[in-house]
């Protein structure tokens, strides 16, 4: 069993000490990496290529922990004392909830990495059956009847806020900026929703192996490997009209890795993300790398062309729109009133 | 609550008076359609899916060092719950079996409280008072102790929602029993704890050893508490569930089912050394439940 | 559980180890359970009542209360139906298997909640073996609130065959015999002289089964939808503010199911008192 050199002594009853007393330190240096639902298989690649990388460079043995999970869960577990060395989650929300509710993370942190802590970015797709059999084409055919939507919960899911945003950037454009019309296309399109995971990776689930709904709202990325997973020749992606430029940012947690003596690697370990290999690699799984140039060109070329819009200027930060959207009593909550 | 596990008790069985052979099969078939439906499909599922690519894919899964460390923890937290567990049953039923006090009946329900509270508030209860905002995180930090997202929380939520297991079969049968063989144990000049070991240890071992198989299988097979406080770091604090979790949102159906196989295993030896324990001794387990 | 005559403190015995036994027993649950759930209702209670009101008045937070009472209820109600039938059917009658069977009604106490929850996820969705057969009708199970209950009538199952079986053993022939004896049809038989003393073993499993289902939360989210308002459970509802970072809404829902919860178990023992009380001291 891998457990950590840990500087810190647990202690407790006798019997739960006993419990994190085995286990001989197995590596120089671990690093806890708390990352949101679809970047699994990059970062299990990423992690070998650094720690071989680093091992090159240091001499030193460095292993990297994972937990991945819906990016809201995964803050809150560090908010709560997950020893997390580096977050890497959905969106700078969550990252800003870690700096405002613990001192473990400077408030300017988007601004210690270049391009907002973002090394990669995605954008929102739709997934649906082969041969499209409900002809969607655009954001207006979600909210039609008789198309079943699935998309995760905004509230838990980092990836559902993006997708939230995308439809609702849609929907200004197409009514004019008419915002009863677009909350009323909104209530619409998440009417037509039959199940609401909590993470991407459950809505995933639901629709590429219980075959619920017609369209799946996901990450370019997710979309793409769902393909490759369960078989390309079972869903059509379907590129919109407009989407949203999603940027996943990376920091490191400050205070827990300076505590477990991990700052250097922890920043050499994000900062990697912006080298060629892990550009690289960010591309090869389906990740739009933000320094193209590093990228081989194959990957590069299965990334569609379009009109992107961006939470900084569309929507004012993403204070703003988890304050107007997401939070309790606001529009996202007004979708499931009960209306007398 | 005290019938709330009880086995069946074996008994020469009398003709059946009345239902005709059309009724009787009419209910059984009933019966069985149900069980099927809700019982003996999800179990099945379970096995199929993990053989789904077959034996070598099965047994490939269990290579993953991530899904070992998994397994090991589970056996670790049920290797401290449950004995804990098991100690403080045998103290609780001593004290409430075998002594008439006050506030007797009032333990008797508090005992029996996890029970009934929804396994994520168990897990809650532990965030509140050891995490980072919680009533003893600040002085948890200062003196660098990990309880949340660490082994002792995951120990501590099973613990919590196992508690009840082992003292509810054992106090409706040392209820049963009396105390009239103790002391006249003690009259004969034993000590109080050779009293216990050859005397009360004897009676009650079978549904002692009951008991621990329903917490054991209850506390490797903990999800909602356990989720709460684990951090879910591979390797290091994903129990068996969690990680059968993680394989399946991982789109590694088969591991995850394999792992589950695991667990459903042994739910199904649990459930052969209960019905062995039924067998060979029951009338001892009978009387038990006659209280 | 015997019938208790309090006394002034204790009664005298002659027995050791009551201050060792009891201590030991006294600390461990106020360590593990009580201290912690203190904790849970002090931090619910700071928030101040109006706040607390408003969060659990809250029309989610009653819809998500409603369905995981109602599904419960309605789950422990078919238990209680169909329990009641496999205990009988395994007491009563012999057939091949039923040794099996009758080891299997356990499977739900022993089987870990998350796999029974994909399990049943997978039976009864849409292209699921049961599923597929009830779109067929156009009955949708997995992900509406028919698929909460059928998950808590899985929890539940054993809770009512356990307590029911015992009690059909010890129902006497001899009664039966009379009954039928003295012309009582077999359906009389049954429903007046065979069941009534069934009753009060089968309102406590009921009661378990109602009480379990309340709070499940493992097995329920997969099969559940969670759609606000329709299909998201209370134990969820807690899960989804605790991500929210809003601790104070998570801890009063927490509150009002404990409550909620000591209330049935205190309802339970009521019960059980009453049903020892009717049935003599079996």
């Amino acid at each position: 069993m891998l457990i950590p050199s840990r500087r810190k002594l647990t202690l407790g009853a006798a019997a739960l000490a006993l419990a994190l007393s085995f286990g001989p330190a197995l590596a120089d240096k671990t690093l806890l990496n708390v990352s949101y639902d679809p970047t699994r298989e990059f970062y299990k690649e990423f992690n070998e290529a650094f720690a071989a990388d680093w091992k090159a460079k240091k001499g030193e043995v460095v292993t990297i922990n994972q937990s991945h999970g819906g990016s809201g869960k995964q803050a809150r577990a560090v908010i709560d004392g997950l020893d997390a060395d580096v977050v890497t989650l959905a969106l700078a929300g969550d990252i800003d909830q870690i700096a405002n509710k613990t001192d473990k993370l400077p408030k300017d942190w988007a601004s210690k990495l270049p391009h907002n802590s973002a090394p990669y970015t995605s954008t929102i797709v739709f997934l649906v059956r082969k041969g499209n059999p409900k002809g969607i084409k655009d954001w207006g055919d979600l909210a039609k009847e008789g198309v079943a939507v699935i998309t995760p919960n905004p509230k838990t899911s980092g990836g559902a806020r993006w997708n939230y945003l995308a439809a609702w950037a849609w929907a200004e454009k197409a009514f004019g900026g008419d915002e009863t019309k677009v909350k009323q296309y909104i209530a619409d399109l998440y009417r037509n929703v039959p199940v609401l995971d909590t993470g991407a990776r459950g809505s995933t689930t639901t629709f590429a192996q219980r075959g619920i709904g017609d369209v799946f709202i996901s990450w370019e990325n997710e979309a793409f490997l769902v393909q490759k997973e369960f078989g390309a020749d079972n869903f059509d992606i379907i590129v919109p009209s407009l989407s949203i430029k999603a940027e996943p940012p990376v920091a490191v947690v400050e205070g827990v890795a300076k505590a477990k003596g991990n700052e250097e690697v922890a920043k050499a370990y994000l900062e990697f993300l912006y080298s060629p290999a892990g550009q690289k690699l960010a591309a090869k799984h389906f990740f739009r790398p933000v320094d193209e140039a590093a990228a081989d060109p194959a990957d590069l070329a299965r990334f569609p062309k379009l009109e992107l819009v961006s939470i900084d200027t569309d929507f004012g930060g993403w204070a703003a729109a988890q304050k107007k959207h997401f939070a309790d009593g606001g529009v996202f909550d007004e979708i499931y009133r009960p209306t007398n | 609550m005290s019938d709330a596990v009880l086995p069946a008790i074996e008994r020469p069985r009398a003709q059946p008076m009345g239902e005709s052979g059309l009724v009787k099969g009419l209910l059984i078939g009933t019966a069985l359609l149900f069980l099927t439906a809700f019982l003996f499909l999800p179990l099945i599922t379970v096995f199929l899916e993990g053989f789904r690519k077959g034996a070598d894919v099965f047994f490939d899964s269990f290579s993953d060092p991530d899904t070992m460390a998994a397994v090991k923890l589970t056996l670790l937290v049920a290797a401290i719950a449950v004995p804990f567990n098991a100690l403080v049953g045998i103290a609780a039923s001593w004290a409430i079996a075998k002594f008439n006090f006050a506030g007797k009946n009032l333990l008797l329900t508090l005992i029996d409280l996890p029970f009934s509270i929804s396994p994520v508030i168990s897990g809650l209860v532990y965030v509140l008072l050891f995490s980072a905002h919680g009533w003893l995180g600040p002085w948890l930090i200062a003196n660098d102790i990990e309880i949340i997202f660490a082994v002792p929380g995951i120990v501590l939520a099973t613990v919590f929602v196992t508690f009840p297991f082992v003292a509810r079969e054992l106090i409706p049968l040392m209820q049963s029993q009396g105390t009239s063989e103790e002391e006249a144990a003690l009259t004969l000049g034993a000590s109080g704890f050779h009293t216990f070991l050859r005397v009360t240890l004897p009676n009650i071992k079978w549904a002692l050893l009951y008991g621990v198989l329903l917490c054991n299988a209850r506390a490797m097979g903990e999800f909602g508490a356990v989720s709460v406080v684990s951090g879910h770091i591979r390797g290091l604090t994903n129990t068996m569930p969690l990680h059968i979790e993680i394989l399946y949102n991982e789109y590694n159906f088969v591991a995850a089912f394999a792992v589950a196989t695991l667990l459903a295993g042994l739910a199904l030896l649990t459930l052969v050394a209960k019905s062995f324990l039924e067998w060979r001794y029951a009338g001892e387990l009978a009387a038990s439940h006659r209280h | 559980m015997a019938q208790l005559v309090l006394p002034r403190l204790r009664e005298p015995s002659v027995i050791p180890g009551f201050g060792v036994a009891l201590g030991f027993a006294v600390t461990a649950l106020s360590l593990i359970v009580l201290i912690p759930l203190a904790a849970l209702v002090l931090r619910a209670a700071s928030i101040g009542p109006a706040e607390f009101w408003n969060i659990a008045s809250d029309a989610r937070t009653l819809a998500a209360l409603r369905l995981s009472f109602g599904a419960a209820f309605i789950a422990a109600l078919v238990n209680a139906v169909f329990g009641l039938l496999l205990a009988w059917v395994l007491v009563r009658y012999e057939f091949p298997g039923r040794r099996i069977v009758d080891a299997m009604v356990d499977l739900p106490f022993a089987l870990p909640t998350a796999v029974a929850g994909i399990a049943l996820a997978a039976i009864y969705a849409p292209n699921g073996i049961i599923g597929s057969i009830a779109g067929y009708f156009g009955l949708k199970i997995a992900f509406t609130p028919l698929g909460v209950t059928f998950a808590l009538i899985f929890i539940g199952l054993p809770f009512v065959v356990r307590t029911v079986q015992p009690i059909l053993e010890e129902v006497e022939r001899d009664i039966e015999e009379a009954a039928a004896l003295l012309g009582a049809s077999r359906l009389r038989t049954v429903f007046q002289v065979i069941l009534p003393h069934v009753y009060p073993a089968l309102l406590t499993g009921f009661a378990l089964a109602f009480a379990r289902g309340v709070g499940e939360y493992g097995s329920v989210i997969f099969i559940a939808g969670n759609i606000p308002m329709v299909s998201e459970i209370a134990p969820l509802l807690i899960v989804i503010k605790l991500e929210e970072f809003d601790y104070g809404g998570a801890t009063v829902i927490a509150t009002v199911m404990l409550a909620i919860s000591f209330a049935m178990l205190f309802l339970i023992n009521k019960l059980q008192a009453w049903s020892r009380r009717r049935l003599g001291n079996v």
